[in-house]
């Protein structure tokens, strides 16, 4: 089963976005900022991670930084998933190693099609 | 595909139960509360054409009283009836995928081996609703453009909606459309942002042109094409409308030509000059071709 990270500080966000990966038939970790998701990170490879941007501690660019510099911090796909709807903040997510990017609010069919075109047969 | 071409039109500005803005706005906070469905203004359109024969049939006042059921809560099948009307057909950049990919792998080299020193190609949507289909064609073009390098393309997308053409002329669309379909990288390289709408860039506009058309009329006018996109809007014909469409539409397609139906539509039962060629799939092409191509 593919696994899945779900980076987020909202619990609500949480509990959708495990709705929908886990009837995408994925396994479902939660950590609820950047510095808990680069602790899983360092014994755990998901394969995807869906990130949320504004969190406390550690924000989700300064997350997605440190996770690539891990030895195998580069195979996770990471999905933004956040409300943060600038172009030069997608930019920046996107030259910072995220795989895609999707604004808030979205629905299963937006993240379906966006795992889909990171390679995953959904 | 915004509303097919053999139905009758509902939607007039003057008839009764067409929607009020306040309505809309009610009918739109009920739509996101019950389904997470979010419906811009722009998207009011929706509400004449799927709308009003169920206020018709129901023998409502209008849909203000069809909101109200909806809010009461007490007709559940009344409410999915609603919801379904209001998200089937919607359609998305890169629609199914797989026809964007087999034109970019192997529709267009073939068109290049196959038309040599005429360096035309011509496109036809043929239910290009809101756009996003004759877009996303012009965008996998635009991703080929080496190889296209002298082409003269044109790109035709035609739909009975006149509000569909005029959405799609327009060209902006609001974030939730963007991220239907859209690979992000192509958002950011063709579109440009203004607040929560997004425009597509002058390039690929301009390779797309827009045209109320009814696919009961004269295919003539429109001119000979190399691919025809004609998808989910057969489905809306029966069997003899499906095959006097599709013969015309054979008429215009130059003798290499393409066609390619939605995903759920296919030829059974329909006798035409057109096989599904399996080293393009899904697109159809006529018999002698597949039998001929150079592999």
């Amino acid at each position: 089963m593919k696994q899945a990270l779900i980076v987020d500080d909202s619990r609500l966000t949480r509990k959708l976005v495990r709705r929908i990966m886990t009837r995408l038939e994925f396994e479902v970790s939660e950590a609820e900022d950047g510095s808990a998701a680069l602790k899983h990170c360092q014994t755990h490879t998901p394969d995807v991670i869906l990130l949320d941007w504004n969190m406390p501690e550690m924000d989700g660019l300064e997350f997605l930084i440190h996770l690539r510099k891990l030895p195998r911090g580069g195979e996770p796909k990471v999905v933004f998933c956040t409300t943060e709807n600038q172009r030069e903040r997608i930019e920046s997510a996107l030259s910072a190693g995220a795989d895609e990017y999707v604004m808030k609010p979205f629905d299963e069919e937006i993240i379906k099609t966006k795992l889909e075109q990171v390679g995953f047969a959904l | 595909m915004s509303s097919p071409a053999a139905l009758p039109k509902v939607s007039a500005p003057s008839q009764p139960g067409a929607p009020g803005m306040q309505s809309y706005d009610a009918l739109c906070a009920y739509l996101k509360k019950s389904s997470g469905l979010v419906l811009d203004r722009d998207k009011r359109y929706l509400v004449d054409s799927r709308l009003l024969p169920i206020v018709q049939r129901e023998k409502l006042s209008g849909l203000p009283e069809l909101v109200n059921i909806l809010e009461k809560g007490s007709s559940p099948s009344l409410a999915k009836e609603v919801v379904q009307a209001m998200t089937i057909n919607e359609t998305y950049f890169f629609r199914d995928k797989l026809p964007f990919d087999a034109l970019r792998d192997g529709i267009i080299p073939r068109i290049i081996k196959a038309k040599g020193n005429d360096k035309t190609l011509r496109i036809w949507c043929a239910a290009s609703s809101t756009g996003q289909e004759p877009y996303s064609i012009a965008m996998t073009l635009a991703e080929m453009k080496a190889k296209l390098a002298g082409w003269r393309i044109e790109i035709i997308g035609t739909d009975l909606a006149q509000h569909a053409i005029e959405k799609a002329r327009a060209g902006t669309y609001s974030q939730f459309e963007v991220q239907r379909g859209l690979p992000t990288p192509f958002l950011l390289r063709y579109f440009t942002q203004s607040g929560d709408v997004w425009q597509i860039s002058d390039a690929i506009r301009q390779q797309v042109s827009f045209r109320n058309f009814n696919l009961l009329s004269d295919f003539a006018p429109l001119g000979k094409f190399d691919v025809v996109f004609c998808r989910n809007v057969l489905i809306y014909f029966n069997a003899p409308g499906k095959k006097d469409i599709l013969q015309r539409m054979l008429k215009q397609l130059n003798p290499e030509g393409f066609v390619v139906l939605g995903a759920a539509e296919g030829l059974v039962g329909i006798d035409i000059d057109l096989a599904p060629d399996p080293e393009v799939r899904p697109f159809l092409t006529r018999p002698q071709n597949i039998a001929k191509t150079p592999r």
